[in-house]
């Protein structure tokens, strides 16, 4: 019923086969199946799995650029809070020397004022041994100056009234 | 273009079923190669694509365009093996014609496949059947049945026809434009081979035809998948 040759096209003359219609569909559909499992299936298999790829990328580039501002402010206030204790550690340092320096020139002072004070004792010993020494030469001095003078004024008459005086007291005495 | 088709009549002894082998001959050396381009392609798959594999990337992103501009790609995944497969499948059936023509004892054995309208017509059956298949499916008996009545019932006898004419205008361009080439080059040989003045004569025209009918293959494999996205799409939308 359904003549081959009904559609004739041109001069040529073409033949509507129905064979080749049913070839056209079988080899078509083969094709796709095969196609979709063996290539369109693992292309596009990797090229959704390489957008996810990406996509996790991106993710994590910027996980871990958030990771590093945040590790960078972290730095910098480490940086900020270390030069600060620096500076107070200086300004320490500079307190601790500076009343060091003060206890030391105190003592020093006082340690002067005491030698000079031992130094003014010693001094004022020395001056009174001095004048206890002189004195005692002094008297002595004294005493035999005064024999001396004694000696040469006490004439032969005054001499013989002493020794009388003296033997008289003595024979008095007894 | 005194080439008769080797036509083998009457198979297994069934009065309507004729082959013309030419035909199916080519029909599978396109579907070899198209097969051995696309798991060449995808054999060594790497998330860094080069060489053929990024090519074959390139077209599939092509072909999510297509799908795309007519629907959204929720629905339109789908469709993407089918769109990629008529898009290789034509474009290389259309070159093959055109890189040379065999013919052995007056019988055209080496074409293209697509200049036969019986094969471009059930390759446009085909998808037509199938966007009615995808309409049913996805919205529903009842909805696809109301879509021929929209936007007015008396446009019913229209919408039925527009299925058939549909068919055949998908059919019909792509044969036409691929066997109006092949005429051509056919005479073009012809005349080449006729003598030094023609083969002279013949030269430029040739080269210019070919390249002219490489790019017919291409758009004319471009308009088919489009085509059939676009019918896809209108059968498959709500408000039509």
């Amino acid at each position: 019923m359904l003549d081959s040759s009904i559609l004739v096209l041109g001069a040529g003359g073409f033949h509507l086969n129905i064979g080749d219609m049913l070839a056209s569909l079988i080899i078509f559909v083969v094709l796709l199946a095969l196609l979709k499992k063996f290539a369109w299936g693992p292309l596009m298999g990797i090229m959704i799995e390489r957008e996810q790829h990406i996509a996790n990328e991106i993710d994590t580039a910027e996980k871990n650029r958030s990771e590093a501002e945040r590790l960078a402010k972290e730095a910098q206030e480490q940086i900020k809070a270390t030069r600060q204790d620096a500076q107070e550690i200086i300004e320490n340092a500079k307190q601790t020397a500076k009343s060091q320096e003060q206890s030391i020139i105190t003592a020093a002072r006082q340690e002067a004022e005491r030698i000079k004070e031992s130094a003014r004792q010693e001094i004022e010993q020395e001056k009174d041994k001095a004048i206890q020494a002189l004195q005692d030469q002094v008297a002595s001095l004294s005493v035999r100056i005064a024999s001396k003078v004694i000696e040469k004024e006490l004439s032969e008459k005054d001499q013989e009234k002493l020794i009388n005086e003296y033997i008289k007291e003595v024979g008095e005495e007894r | 273009m005194e080439h008769e088709a080797p036509l083998y009549e009457n198979a297994f002894g069934i009065s309507w079923l004729d082959f013309n082998l030419s035909n199916v001959f080519m029909l599978l050396i396109t579907a070899i190669i198209v097969f051995i381009l696309g798991v060449v392609a995808s054999r060594n798959l790497q998330r860094k694509p080069k060489g053929l594999q990024n090519f074959m990337e390139w077209v599939v992103d092509f072909v999510k365009g297509i799908i795309g501009s007519n629907m959204d790609w929720k629905t339109g995944k789908q469709f993407l093996p089918l769109g990629l497969t008529l898009l290789t499948f034509i474009f290389v059936a259309n070159i093959l014609g055109v890189i040379t023509m065999v013919s052995v004892n007056h019988d055209l054995w080496w074409k293209s496949p697509t200049s036969d309208p019986g094969i471009t017509l059930s390759l446009a059956a085909m998808v037509i059947i199938l966007t009615n298949y995808y309409g049913v499916k996805m919205n529903g008996v009842k909805e696809y049945g109301k879509g021929f009545f929209k936007p007015l019932p008396f446009l019913f006898p229209f919408k039925i026809i527009e299925e058939f004419a549909n068919t055949l205008t998908l059919g019909l361009r792509l044969f036409g434009n691929i066997y109006a080439g092949e005429i051509l080059l056919g005479l073009l040989a012809g005349m080449i081979t006729s003598g030094v003045g023609g083969a002279i004569g013949g030269f430029l025209p040739m080269m210019a035809w070919q390249g002219f009918s490489l790019f017919i293959g291409a758009i004319q494999a471009f308009i088919f998948t489009m085509l059939t996205m676009v019918y896809m799409a209108h059968k498959l939308s709500h408000d039509h």
